[in-house]
């Protein structure tokens, strides 16, 4: 047909150009999953050991927040899937988001699909290759997974159950990417609204496994956890991210067959024709650029503290009916200390999402440097470092606003929940401002990186991803401690409840600053353009 | 000071890349300098150089009387500077561009900025991506040719231009030239080089292979001739070019061997003979072609 003409030379293209990012993509993922289940065959050998294990995560509201209940206890692929379940499915989620609009959206707005589209290729054509490649990508993903469980002894059936459920989550959001290239005008707000619905979809099944439950059934990556692989295998749970994706797939398509090439849904509105006074320096512009992401992150901030906050008593008094983990309980300080427990995590995971926007943010240097928009701004009475400073006020006090925000927010949720606003709006605020130092130091890390080496800025990426990785799944796969300390959320403390020790955050703050200053010398040194 | 621009030795690499290899640059105060080479011989890279964005790996750059890299932003005061390639913000509209690149480097003239906003007939309420690319670069020229700078740094700014825009665009350099601004241009527009160029640097490989005046240029450049001889054309060592069919006769020559030239064909004897300066094309490609041992003697 021809409105598909040529999609296998773009297929083979886009796999041609993410011949590195895909592979690392799929190794990641890959390995993280493989390593948990690997480190959970050393650590709970015998069933017993699962079992009780099993026991104290149902005593544990903030793991069932995070993770969701446990399906299967009794082997290793069950406790694997509960462990990686709902992060696998984000995480293809994730990469299947970022192919699709790196293929698509990204493409059509620095103007090359035009010159692809002026040959023989079909209308659907760039849109069918870049789902295609997504789909690769997560088939292959399935399939190591698969693979990998099968080869830690695991049952087949619950591997390939536990394998597609993944690959499934994965096709839904590169459909979800896929409608979202064709409604918003550039690839960085194509993939933010395709990010919002993911955030929506982990928001959604943490409602669901903390309290009603046909909540998470609202939710593609509850999907995943309902095929309950290793915990009887619901295969027919399968067909609902298929069905959902094919569904969203046919309306990129409707919308592909009706708009202009480089347009968006929304038409162009005039602007004013002269600038405001205020428009005068390069930290206004920044401003102007960076003020639009900043709200939409606060607002997801917002709704993430409202929905944790607003669970936290649910998943402490799930805690309370478990007789078992009585003592458990006692011994983590009884109910303060359990909701404690659970706030701190939930403040842990938005530091590390805080951190994501750092990186971007910074990052967004390197986007006005490549596009050649820095250039005449530079070519003005303007030095580098005030042009960055425009900009880096952003992972500075941004972050700090989106931790403000959402802890006031969350503070506000589990106060109201509890009957009677109390310390948690003063705490919860506080907690999450402590996770500032890791923020920034990964934020300074990725700005080193871009001032030494700006070639290499992805790397940036890397470094974040590092970070997350060691912090979440360190402590489970029993990560040395050196391995462990090379984190910076590793060395927070563990708010509210914990006890806060100065020195880690000001030697955080030290490292971030030092590796600021490194980036920022290398900026000033280098050619820029 | 009487030179606006003084560059020497300058060499630049970008891995194995040798983008500059000694290039020289002298642009007078007050002139408009013409900056021509082949694509990839090293423009940008010098202008680039210019402007403080890329640091030199050795050579002298003087602008204005400071060093590009140390006193940057001093500099940027007094010059304005459009790129060939002008990429907008999507949610700036092209008046706010304009102010803010005005701003960035101390204030543009109101007045002049509704003038020339009229006269490059600019809609400056459109936003980013919404301006086709002779737009952007007017948004760009705008705000540059509003400012009062010392120097203007346009690198290929015509690149987009329709030719009413361009009869606009060289009335304002024109114009620039007249209250005192030097304005450096690069181009591959010759007829623009020809009307707006007190003089001009032609570049090859990273190194300036010509500098002067458009007549001084002219004037090393070879001569063609064409002629219908009587007999079989003679031996001429100095013909460049040189085509021969039957008893036609095509050639180029330097001035000096004009008359020895004459002299030979006469010789012969000359039923019809033809010759004429060399365009400006001839003059620029001559420049531009790769370096070749070039044919001194006649082939047939
Ligand atoms: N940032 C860079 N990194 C690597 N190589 C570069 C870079 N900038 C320029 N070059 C190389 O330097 C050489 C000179 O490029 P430059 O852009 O200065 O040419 P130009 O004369 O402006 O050409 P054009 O007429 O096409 O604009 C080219 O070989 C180019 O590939
Ligand atoms: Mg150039």
């Amino acid at each position: 047909m021809s409105a598909y003409a040529a999609t296998a030379t773009l297929h083979r293209l886009a796999l041609r150009r993410d011949r590195i990012a895909l592979p690392a993509w799929l190794y990641a993922v890959t390995a993280m999953v493989l390593s948990t289940a690997f480190s959970f065959r050393t650590l709970y050998a015998t069933e017993q050991d699962r079992r009780s294990f099993a026991a104290s995560i149902a005593g544990n509201g903030s793991l069932r927040a995070l993770y969701g209940p446990v399906h299967d206890a009794s082997t290793i692929g069950g406790l694997t899937a509960w462990r990686m379940g709902v992060f696998g499915a984000v995480l293809a989620g994730l990469m299947s988001t970022l192919l699709v609009v790196r293929h698509t959206r990204a493409e059509e707005e620095d103007g090359r699909l035009e010159l692809v589209a002026a040959a023989a290729v079909g209308r659907r054509a760039p849109l069918t290759a870049a789902l295609l490649a997504a789909l690769t990508a997560d088939l292959l993903l399935g399939a190591l997974v698969t693979g990998g469980l099968l080869a830690a002894g695991q049952g087949v059936a619950g591997s390939v159950a536990f394998g597609l459920a993944l690959a499934a989550a994965g096709v839904f959001f590169a459909a979800v990417a896929a409608l979202a290239a064709q409604l918003a005008e550039t690839g960085r707000a194509a993939n933010g609204l395709a990010g919002a619905a993911l955030g929506l979809a982990f928001v959604l099944r943490a409602i669901g496994d903390g309290g009603p439950h046909w909540v998470s059934w609202l939710s593609p990556i509850g999907w995943a956890e309902q095929v309950r692989a290793f915990g009887g295998d619901r295969w027919w749970v399968l067909l609902l991210p298929l069905a959902g994706a094919a569904a969203l797939t046919a309306g990129a398509y409707a919308l592909v067959a009706r708009r202009d090439l480089g347009a968006g849904l929304l038409p162009q509105r005039p602007g004013p024709a002269a600038a405001a006074p205020s428009l005068a320096t390069p930290a206004a512009l920044a401003r102007r650029l960076q003020r639009g992401p900043l709200i939409g992150w606060c607002a997801g901030f917002a709704a993430a503290g409202a929905v944790f906050g607003g669970l936290a008593q649910g998943a402490v008094d799930l805690v309370g009916q478990n007789r078992q983990v009585a003592d458990l309980m006692a011994r983590l300080g009884g109910r303060q200390g359990v909701l404690d427990s659970y706030l701190a995590a939930i403040v842990n995971l938005l530091g590390m999402v805080a951190a994501v926007y750092a990186v971007q943010s910074v990052l967004r240097l390197r986007t006005e440097e490549v596009s050649g928009r820095a250039e005449p701004v530079l070519a003005g009475a303007v030095s580098r470092l005030r042009w960055a400073a425009g900009h880096l006020l952003f992972p500075l006090l941004g972050t700090a606003l989106l931790l403000a925000v959402a802890g006031a927010v969350a503070g506000l949720a589990e106060g109201a929940t509890a009957g009677g606003l109390g310390q948690a709006l003063v705490r919860l605020p506080l907690a999450a401002l402590a996770q500032l130092p890791a923020v920034w130091l990964t934020a300074a890390a990725a700005l080193a990186v871009y001032g030494l080496l700006p070639r290499w800025t992805a790397a940036g990426w890397a470094v974040l991803a590092v970070f997350l990785l060691i912090a979440w799944l360190g402590p489970i796969v029993r990560l040395p401690g050196w391995a462990l300390d090379l984190s910076p959320f590793t060395h927070l403390p563990h708010l509210p409840g914990g006890d806060v020790t100065a020195a880690p955050l000001l030697w955080l703050t030290a490292v971030a600053a030092a590796l600021a200053t490194a980036g920022l010398v290398g900026l000033r040194r280098r050619d820029l353009g | 000071m009487t030179t606006a621009i003084e560059v020497t030795g300058l060499v630049k690499t970008f891995g194995r890349t040798r983008a500059l290899d000694g290039l020289d640059l002298t642009v007078a105060r007050g002139e408009v300098h013409g900056f021509l080479g082949p694509n990839g011989s090293g423009k940008s890279t010098t202008i680039r150089i210019l402007l403080g964005l890329f640091r030199a790996d050795s050579g002298t750059a003087v602008l204005l009387g400071g060093d590009p890299w140390r006193d940057a932003v001093d500099l940027h005061r007094r010059l304005a500077y459009v790129p060939g390639d002008v990429t907008l913000w999507r949610n700036l509209s092209g008046g706010e561009a304009i102010d803010l690149l005005g701003r960035l480097r101390g204030g543009l003239d109101p007045a002049r900025r509704t003038e020339l906003l009229e006269r490059f007939e600019l809609d400056p309420t459109k936003k980013g991506r919404a301006y086709s690319k002779g737009n952007r670069q007017k948004v760009a020229l705008v705000a540059a040719f509003a400012s009062d700078a010392d120097l203007l740094v346009l690198d290929e700014p015509t690149s987009g231009l329709d030719p009413l825009m361009e009869e606009v665009f060289r009335s304002c350099v024109a114009e620039a030239r007249d209250r005192g601004a030097t304005v450096l241009l690069s181009s591959h527009i010759l007829s623009e080089v020809e009307a707006l160029c007190d003089r001009v640097s032609i570049i090859r490989a990273g190194r300036t292979v010509e500098s002067g005046t458009l007549t001084e240029l002219r004037h090393l450049t070879r001569t063609s001739v064409e002629a219908e001889l009587v007999g079989t054309p003679p031996e001429l060592p100095f013909a460049h070019d040189l085509v021969v069919t039957g008893t036609r006769l095509r050639c180029q020559v330097d001035a000096e061997h004009l008359d020895a030239l004459l002299r030979a064909l006469t010789a012969v004897g000359v039923r019809g003979l033809t010759s004429r300066p060399p365009t400006l094309e001839e003059l620029f490609l001559r420049h531009y072609e790769p370096v070749a041992p070039e044919p001194t003697a006649a082939t047939r």
